[in-house]
C-alpha cells in the first residue's frame, strides 16, 4: 500500500478508485461518494510528496468507510432512515489516524441498518450485492466494505463487528477481516450497536496490509473508556514452531456446509505438513453461543438506541401533535423492521418478569462461554474454525426468517462474548465458485501473533 | 411462550413504537419464533455461575475532574436538529 516510491500518484490511486467506484454502482456498494473531497485531499498528498515532505504510511490509499463511522464528510446514516441528514461535527478516533497517515476516503459503504443482520439487507438503500455471485447476498453487517476491497475498489475497508459483522461478509466475499480482541480500537465516533461486543475493525486483501492498519489504528484513547493499553504494536512476535491448532468437533456435522468442511480438513493438512499439532477441541457451551448473544446484544441495542427520538439529530417525523407523538412517529417511521425486532426482544429480556429468566441467565450463559475459550487455550494457541455454517446465500433466501438468518452466525458469536480476537482468512472456493473462509480465533491480544500465522495458510 | 397481541403492543409501548395491525402481527409472529430459539437456554445448568456483563480487563478507570476542550461546540450541535429557538432545540408542545 505504498506509493512513496513515486511509482504512481495519489490522484492516479484516487481516479481509478471512484472509476471503479462507479463500474460496479450496480452492487450498491456505497450510500456516499466523496468525488470531489476525495481528489483534493489526493493533490495535498501529491503536492506533499513533490515539495520532499514525509507522507504518511498510507499516504494516497484509497478506502472505504462503513457508514456507522462518524466524520464531517457526508451524512453518518448506518444505512438507517432514521439518521438520514446527519452531518457529524465530530470524527472517530479510528478515522482521524487512518487520515493521519495520508489514507483517502472515497465513499461510504453500506450495511445493515444499524449494522442489525447478516446480509445487509436490512439497510434502508436496499441490499449489497456480493462480488462474487451478482445474486448473492454481501454477507453482513459490513457487507459494502467487503465488497468494495473484494472488487479491488479500494485497498481496504473499516468495519464493525458485534458477531461476525466483518468476518462473516469477508468470508461470503473471499477477502480477509479482522474482528481484534474487544478494546484494542477505540469506537470514539462509532454508532453503538452492543457496547459489550462491539468492535471496529478492517477488510483487506493481504496480512501484511492488516497488520499495518492494526498497527496504526489500535491504542488506548481518553475518548473511549474501553480501550486497553497499547499492546498491538509491543506484542513480541514470539515463535509460530511448535503452535498447536484446536478445531472444534461441535462444529464437524452435517449442518455445516460439506466444502467448507473441506476446506477446513485441507487447511489442517497443510498446517500438519509444516509440522504443526492439530488438537481436537470439546466446547459444548458453544452451542448455547447464539441464543446467549440474541438476549445480550438485544438488551443493549435497545438502550443504545433509545436515544433516537427525532429531537437531536437525524430524521424527524413531520406534523406530530404533541411530543410524545413525536418520538412515537419518528421511532416507527425511522426504524427498519429488523431494528424493531431487536428493541423488542431486548425490552422483552430487560423486562421485569423476565429479566432473570432471559437476562441473567445470558448473562450466567457468557462465563460458561468465556471459561470454554480459556480452557481451550490451555489446549492450543490458536483455533480455525469456520465463519458460518453455510457460503453466501441467495437474496431473499432469508429475509422473512429472522431466526433463519440469526443461525448464520453460530460460529462467529462466541468470540464477540468472549472477547478473543478472530481473522477470517479466504480458504479457497466451494464445488460452485463461492468462496469459502474460515477463521482463525486466538486469545486476547494474540491479535499480531493471528496475523502472522494466518501466513502459513496461504 | 405466546406472544398475543397484548405482550406485542406491551413491548411496542417500552420501544416507544407505534404499530399499525399487520406490523403487530407480523413482529409477533416473529418475537415468538425468536424467544422459543432463546429459550433454549433453559437447558443449560447455570447453577453457581456467576454473570458476565463484560469483558473488559480494566475496572474504575478514572480521568481528572477537568473540563476538556471538546469536538463540537454548542452551535455544532444545534446545526443538528430540525428547528432551533433562542439557542434551544424546538419540539412540539409537551402536554
Amino acid at each position: 500500500m505504498k506509493i512513496a516510491d513515486k511509482k504512481t500518484t495519489a490522484t492516479e490511486l484516487v481516479k481509478t478508485a471512484l472509476k471503479k467506484a462507479k463500474e460496479y454502482a450496480d452492487y450498491n456498494i456505497f450510500t456516499f461518494i466523496d468525488e470531489d473531497g476525495a481528489l483534493k485531499r489526493a493533490a495535498e498528498i501529491d503536492a506533499a510528496i513533490a515539495r520532499g515532505e514525509k507522507v504518511g504510511k498510507l499516504a494516497g490509499v484509497p478506502y472505504a468507510l462503513k457508514d456507522n463511522f462518524l466524520s464531517p464528510r457526508g451524512e453518518t446514516t448506518a444505512s438507517a432512515h432514521i439518521l438520514q441528514g446527519f452531518k457529524s461535527p465530530i470524527t472517530a478516533t479510528a478515522v482521524a489516524k487512518l487520515e493521519a497517515e495520508g489514507a483517502i476516503m472515497i465513499g461510504r459503504t453500506n450495511l445493515d441498518a444499524f449494522a442489525h443482520g447478516s446480509s445487509t439487507e436490512n439497510s434502508y438503500f436496499g441490499p449489497t450485492h456480493n462480488a462474487v455471485d451478482f445474486e448473492r447476498v454481501a454477507g453482513g453487517s459490513s457487507g459494502g466494505s467487503a465488497v468494495a476491497v473484494a472488487l479491488d475498489i479500494v485497498e481496504f475497508a473499516t468495519g464493525t463487528d458485534t458477531g461476525g459483522s466483518i468476518r462473516q461478509p469477508a468470508s461470503f466475499n473471499g477477502v480477509y477481516g479482522l474482528k481484534p480482541t474487544y478494546g484494542c480500537i477505540s469506537r470514539y465516533g462509532v454508532v453503538a450497536m452492543a457496547s459489550s461486543t462491539d468492535c471496529i475493525g478492517f477488510f483487506s486483501k493481504t496480512p501484511e496490509d492488516m497488520d499495518l492498519l492494526m498497527s496504526i489504528a489500535s491504542g488506548q484513547d481518553p475518548k473511549d473508556m474501553t480501550t486497553l493499553p497499547d499492546y498491538y504494536s509491543e506484542a513480541p512476535r514470539g515463535s509460530l514452531s511448535k503452535l498447536r491448532i484446536g478445531v472444534i468437533k461441535e462444529f464437524d456435522n452435517e449442518s455445516v456446509d460439506a466444502d467448507i468442511r473441506k476446506a477446513l480438513k485441507e487447511k489442517c493438512e497443510t498446517l500438519k505438513k509444516k509440522g504443526y499439532e492439530i488438537v481436537e477441541l470439546e466446547m459444548p457451551a458453544l452451542k448455547y453461543a447464539l441464543a446467549a448473544y440474541y438476549i445480550i446484544v438485544p438488551a443493549e441495542v435497545a438502550s443504545n438506541l433509545s436515544r433516537y427520538d427525532g429531537v437531536r439529530y437525524g430524521f424527524r417525523s413531520k406534523e406530530s401533535e404533541n411530543l410524545n407523538d413525536l418520538y412515537l412517529n419518528t421511532r416507527s417511521e425511522g426504524f427498519m423492521p429488523e431494528n424493531k425486532r431487536r428493541i423488542m426482544i431486548g425490552n422483552f429480556v430487560l423486562s421485569s418478569g423476565f429479566y432473570d429468566a432471559y437476562f441473567l441467565k445470558a448473562a450466567k450463559a457468557r462465563t460458561l462461554i468465556v471459561q470454554e475459550y480459556e480452557k481451550a487455550f490451555l489446549k492450543c494457541d490458536f483455533i480455525l474454525t469456520p465463519v458460518s455454517p453455510n457460503p453466501a446465500f441467495k437474496l431473499g433466501e432469508k429475509v422473512n426468517d429472522p431466526v433463519a438468518m440469526y443461525l448464520e452466525d453460530l460460529m462467529s458469536v462466541s468470540l464477540n462474548l468472549a472477547g478473543v480476537p478472530g481473522l477470517a482468512i479466504p480458504a479457497g472456493k466451494t464445488n460452485s465458485g463461492l468462496p469459502v473462509g474460515l477463521q482463525l480465533v486466538g486469545p486476547r491480544r494474540s491479535d499480531k501473533k493471528l496475523i502472522e500465522f494466518s501466513k502459513e495458510l496461504i | 411462550m405466546k406472544v398475543d397481541e397484548s405482550t406485542v403492543k406491551h413491548l411496542a409501548d417500552l420501544s416507544d413504537f407505534r404499530l399499525n395491525s399487520d406490523e403487530a402481527k407480523r413482529l409477533g409472529g416473529d418475537l415468538e419464533n425468536i424467544i422459543k430459539y432463546i429459550s433454549q437456554l433453559d437447558e443449560l445448568d447455570t447453577s453457581d455461575v456467576e454473570p458476565t456483563y463484560q469483558v473488559f480487563e480494566m475496572e474504575n478507570v478514572w480521568r481528572n475532574d477537568e473540563i476538556l476542550p471538546q469536538d463540537a461546540n454548542c452551535e455544532d450541535l444545534l446545526n443538528l436538529t430540525v428547528e432551533t429557538i433562542d439557542n434551544q432545540i424546538k419540539v412540539p408542545k409537551v402536554l
